[in-house]
């Protein structure tokens, strides 16, 4: 029985770290209506930026962040501005497409400067440290903090949704970007801004993804799976919803695992249909938070 | 030179093209209609000078400056506002959200939430309610007041009274001295005539993109306006 909690616990902190690669996707689809397949390549490259901000300056990969979050804004805002932009329209093909090849691009080129090694980031005693809740369970402190991470992020970005002028903006230019214009707002340069915002989630998500496990140029898709799966099972648009999303991803692969270590993929593929046949919409649709 | 000169203005929608040398001049304060059938052309000269509508002419110029090539977006700054035709509120946005968005571009001025409440009681009750939650006529006074709140010195309106009933439409125009009264210009798109006729200093009515009269409405007759609305 006590195993069965542990394998659950352990799947709902696995779940944070994947609302967090999602958090970013449904920040992008829900206010451009673009479906990024750069995502999981992007979050790879902010795991690089990391190893590169670390050698380079040898701090721990937590305090690399104060340099890799704002190199992936800016990388953001001008891969918006300056190509996904002109893809924006009715048609949801031509970013798609575009997204499509930039992953591609991403991938050959971190594989022509970092060759197909794996990597990992470390943090120290920080990485084992467990924390114990009863007697033979016990949650590891990283993990740990990936989930409250996730769970701070969501809550940080429904205040900036709600409270704040750009989150304003960011609401009236996912609603009617037309209508938009007449109240001042650019919408080029708050498309710009957002995804600078998502980059920003997946700089976070990359960094402590690549303390967790190891990775290399080539691990993006699947993490483009990943945080699809949570965004689609939570309802696209609600980040409450993709983190719920994010923790039966998580949960399902620790049951697969748990049966047969080589069900641990299929097991969160499996929970992704079953719950894509019972609720198409995902569990919490809605096209925006309000 | 008059607050708002035109002169020569044409807009293309892809290969059709649909006003043929517009002219038109707003004196600052002056309430001006824009009336004509459907599809004559009145909401895309509305939608050219706020920028929504790439257009060109020989002379754009509002307050002294060029509106050519401007964005939507750096046309609010400059004390223009529309009220869209359709209200378009943000559905996510609650009234008050609604109303505050329209301050986005921070031009300093009178118009306030207070203000506006103050102007439309009905919408206080209801600040916390999705825009579009509203009746129709609530929602166009979100969308007047929206406007407002961006401080603007020339008000484009686009049918106020479009799908509302009479005693609603009332309502929405006996607002309209208060807006006079703080020196704003209006530039009304209206298919109602005689509603149009009552509030303007002047008159342009619109047929196929082009302007086929103008006049101050008490100079015109009956037989003049059927004939420029309708067509020979």
């Amino acid at each position: 029985m006590i195993e069965w909690a542990n394998t659950i616990i352990q799947g709902i902190l696995t779940g944070g770290l994947y609302a967090m690669f999602a958090a970013g996707l449904a920040i992008i689809f829900g206010i451009m209506r673009l479906v990024n397949i750069t995502h999981g390549d992007l979050i790879v490259l902010a795991a690089f930026v990391a190893m590169i901000v670390i050698e380079v300056t040898g701090v721990n990969p937590f305090i690399s962040m104060i340099a890799v979050l704002p190199i992936m804004f800016v990388v953001g805002y001008f891969l918006q501005r300056g190509i996904l932009n002109f893809t924006l329209g009715d048609d949801l093909l031509p970013p798609l497409l575009v997204t499509f090849g930039i992953s591609i691009v991403v991938q050959n080129v971190l594989l022509e400067i970092f060759t197909a090694d794996s990597q990992r980031l470390k943090a120290g005693t920080i990485e084992t440290m467990s924390l114990e809740l009863t007697e033979g369970l016990s949650i590891g402190v990283f993990p740990l903090i990936i989930f409250i991470t996730a769970v701070a992020m969501i809550v940080c970005l429904q205040m900036l949704f709600n409270y704040t002028r750009i989150g304003r903006a960011f609401r009236a230019t996912s609603d009617d970007a037309t209508t938009a214009q007449l109240m001042g707002i650019n919408h080029k340069h708050i498309f710009g801004l957002a995804m600078g915002l998502a980059l920003v989630l997946v700089a976070i998500a990359g960094v402590l993804m690549a303390v967790r496990t190891n990775f290399d140029p080539t691990v993006g898709p699947s993490r483009l799976l990943y945080a699809f799966e949570a965004v689609i099972m939570g309802g696209l648009g609600s980040l409450w919803g993709t983190l719920i999303g994010g923790i039966i991803l998580g949960v399902a692969q620790n049951i697969g695992a748990k049966i047969d270590p080589g069900w641990q993929i299929l097991f969160g593929h499996i929970a992704f249909l079953i719950v894509l046949v019972f609720r198409p919409n995902g569990l919490f649709p809605r096209t925006r938070d309000d | 030179m008059s607050f708002l000169e035109i002169e020569n203005l044409t807009a293309f929608y892809g290969d059709f093209q649909a006003l043929f040398g517009i002219n038109m001049s707003i004196e600052k304060g002056e309430t001006v209609a824009a009336i004509g059938a459907n599809g004559a052309g009145k909401s895309t000269f509305l939608r050219s000078i706020t920028g929504l509508v790439q257009s060109s002419a020989n002379k754009f110029l509002y307050d002294g400056e060029t509106l050519t090539g401007k964005a939507a977006a750096d046309i609010v700054g400059l004390g223009i506002a529309m009220v869209p035709e359709g209200r378009r509120l943000f559905p996510s946005l609650s009234v008050e959200e609604n109303l505050i968005v329209g301050s986005y571009s921070q031009r300093p001025g009178n118009w306030t939430l207070e203000r506006v409440y103050k102007m439309f009681p009905k919408l206080e009750q209801r600040r916390d309610v999705p825009g579009t939650a509203l009746s129709g006529g609530e929602q166009q006074m979100v969308a007047i007041g929206r406007a407002l709140m961006s401080n603007p010195d020339i008000l484009l309106c686009d049918e106020l009274s479009l799908g509302l009933a009479p005693i609603i439409i009332k309502d929405i125009y006996d607002a309209i001295p208060e807006i006079k009264a703080e020196g704003i210009s209006l530039l009304i798109v209206e298919q109602d005539i005689n509603q149009a006729l009552a509030i303007a200093d002047r008159v342009y009515c619109f047929q196929e993109g082009r302007i086929s009269l103008d006049g101050k409405p008490g100079d015109l007759t009956k037989d003049q306006i059927a004939a420029a609305y309708f067509g020979r």
